[in-house]
């Protein structure tokens, strides 16, 4: 080596300010990832998952456009989709999608062997499950608003111009924002969630089902139990209350004021339990 | 012998196991800069030691410390070590030149220096023209180099490298050796593991045996071979009246056997002594008038060693 590159490497990344390299660090970390979780033959579900809501709906809205020339009732509409939303795009293509992008941040890695050119390189292993966890949610954002917003167009287009009317100037655009926020909080501390999964567990699906399965019987819960759940939190945002039936055990919901720094601080302790699982790691791909 | 812990990579008292199967037990080593060779038969232990030098895996008992740093500060220590480890897998879809200045990136290097130093990697090792293919498309050779490239591009002081000849043609392989020796020449300290001894003879300044997790000898070559003892050393002597030689060599108790080779113009002995053996050589060129071609020791190498210490052929 010569001294004008030994110079280099001894100096230039270390001699910065740490918050200044970490955040290099991460840029780095973003770019690769992001290549991986959009382009990668994993991407291929996720692109499947998030066209579900969007065909669902485009057949929801010829239908709805036939008999709107009966009956032209946005109110029905906007339950319409808040079932469905609840249903089958937050608590099934949300959650199933956070799980497939973020289990596999580590867990793909380990059983594509390449997790080792991180864990050989200068960075702290906490950088890199910040970096990973930010990948994961830049691609679950995209894809999951895209497929929210998309399939709230296009429910709404069935309506002819008094839909357009209440999606670009009434309530609509309103209600709109709030669901958007909630697919994009439900990426955030679902997201997390799955990536400890995906740092603890070799076979992740189990827990993950059991998770699906708490979160579903969340509206049978006591209201105590029914606050261990991100689905509880979330649940309380809609912008159209959604019944959870007869068998549900009433709870006041939790205010937006509450509800979102609490997922966030729930999404920030998951985040530091990953910190240390990952810190304890060990790479034995044989085993895998 | 002295170590500054800032200089050599220690081993105190390391064990590993992998639930109830030994991966290695009871090392102590101190590697000093220069080119060390792990050698052993498949599962002796080879790439769990390198595994634990760099932190992939943590010793179940005893400490690891290279040139004073601890694996579980990578920000620090991974700056000063490179591992080209054998899996021979790489993230989707990036060329060469990407797989190298991505992980540089990752180091926190800007995107000049990222180029500049992935490119002089790939120059190193003869990558250039393929730089912008697929790894996908490489050949078991081309896939071998750009993953010692990585590991070499940041310049570390210290580089583990596990079977790094594997796959490569005999000239890529004689290139690699040659920069081996070149990088320790420049003080580094290189710990290659390999299966092919002759190569392992070539390039070492030292070596470490591996049997069943246990390190059954350490050190310099010749010196290793010296201190078996159980082994007699064996020396050709090309010369005129090996029937002279064979009468007189039993003049010393540590020759143990003699034999004149097929041709009638050599003799094997075997002694427990070699310098002794060569200084009664002497008295016997001056006294007879023996006119010697050549002495050569014929077991004075790694693959000896090897057969000595573990026995079976080739190391895997």
């Amino acid at each position: 080596m010569s001294a004008s590159t030994e110079a280099i490497a001894d100096s230039k990344p270390t001699s910065r300010p740490p918050w200044s390299l970490w955040a290099s660090q991460i840029a780095a970390i973003l770019r690769l990832e992001i290549r991986k979780n959009f382009i990668g033959k994993r991407a291929v579900l996720m692109y499947m998952m998030a066209a579900v809501p969007i065909l669902l709906m485009a057949g929801l809205s010829a239908e709805i456009s036939w008999q709107q020339s009966r009956n032209n009732n946005i109110g029905e509409v906007n339950v319409i989709f808040a079932n469905l939303y609840e249903g089958l795009i937050l608590r099934t293509i949300v959650f199933f999608g956070c799980a497939w992008i973020f289990m596999n941040l580590f867990r793909g890695e380990v059983v594509d062997r390449s997790l080792h050119y991180y864990f050989l390189s200068p960075v702290r292993r906490e950088v890199l499950v910040v970096g990973k966890y930010l990948s994961g949610l830049i691609a679950s954002v995209v894809l999951f608003t895209i497929s929210t917003a998309g399939s709230l167009l296009l429910l709404y287009i069935g309506l002819g111009s008094s839909g357009g009317n209440y999606f670009f100037d009434g309530a609509g655009k309103s209600q709109a924002m709030s669901y958007l926020g909630i697919t994009i909080l439900a990426c955030i501390g679902y997201g997390a969630v799955f990536m400890l999964i995906g740092l603890f567990f070799r076979n992740p699906i189990i827990p993950a089902l059991l998770i699906y399965g708490w979160e579903w019987i969340n509206f049978l819960l006591p209201p105590v139990l029914k606050k261990i759940s991100v689905i509880h939190y979330l649940h309380s945002l809609a912008p159209v209350p959604v019944p959870e039936g007869p068998f549900a055990m009433i709870a006041e919901p939790t205010p937006a004021y509450l509800s979102i720094p609490g997922l966030l601080l729930m999404t920030a302790v998951v985040l530091v339990l990953a910190s240390f699982q990952i810190r304890r790691m060990e790479i034995k791909y044989g085993g895998e | 012998m002295e170590h500054t812990a800032d200089h050599t990579i220690v081993f105190e008292d390391v064990s590993k196991f992998y639930g109830e199967i030994l991966g290695v037990n009871r090392v102590t080593l101190a590697i000093e800069p220069g080119i060390t060779s792990l050698v052993g038969p498949n599962g002796s232990g080879k790439t769990t030691l390198m595994n634990l030098m760099t932190g992939l895996i943590r010793p179940t008992r005893g400490r690891v410390n290279v040139l004073g740093l601890r694996a579980d500060h990578p920000e620090i220590f991974f700056r000063k070590v490179g591992y080209c480890s054998q899996f021979d897998s790489f993230p989707r879809a990036l060329t060469g030149f990407q797989f190298i200045n991505s992980y540089l990136r990752v180091h926190g290097r800007s995107k000049q220096e990222a180029q500049d130093f992935a490119w002089k990697a790939l120059h190193r090792v003869d990558l250039l023209d393929a730089a912008h293919l697929k790894i996908g498309a490489y050949s078991k050779g081309m896939r071998q180099r750009v993953r010692l490239a990585q590991s070499i591009a940041h310049e570390p002081s210290v580089m583990i490298l596990d079977e790094p000849l594997n796959g490569l043609d005999p000239m890529a392989r004689a290139e690699t050796i040659r920069l081996f020796r070149q990088l320790a020449g420049e003080g580094l300290h290189l710990i290659i593991s390999s299966h092919i001894l002759h190569e392992v003879d070539m390039m070492s300044d030292q070596v470490i045996l591996l049997n069943n997790g246990y390190v059954v000898a350490e050190g310099e070559i010749h010196g290793v071979r010296d201190e078996m003892e159980e082994h007699p050393m064996q020396i050709l002597i090309r010369c005129d009246r090996p029937g002279l030689l064979a009468a007189r060599v039993f003049e010393q108790d540590s020759v143990v056997e003699a034999k004149i080779h097929k041709d009638r113009h050599g003799l094997f002995i075997k002694t427990r002594d070699a310098d002794a053996f060569y200084l009664l050589l002497n008295r016997i060129v001056v006294d007879d008038g023996l006119t010697v071609e050549s002495v050569a020791p014929v077991d004075d190498d790694i693959s000896a060693v090897y057969q000595y210490l573990i026995g079976g052929g080739e190391a895997a």
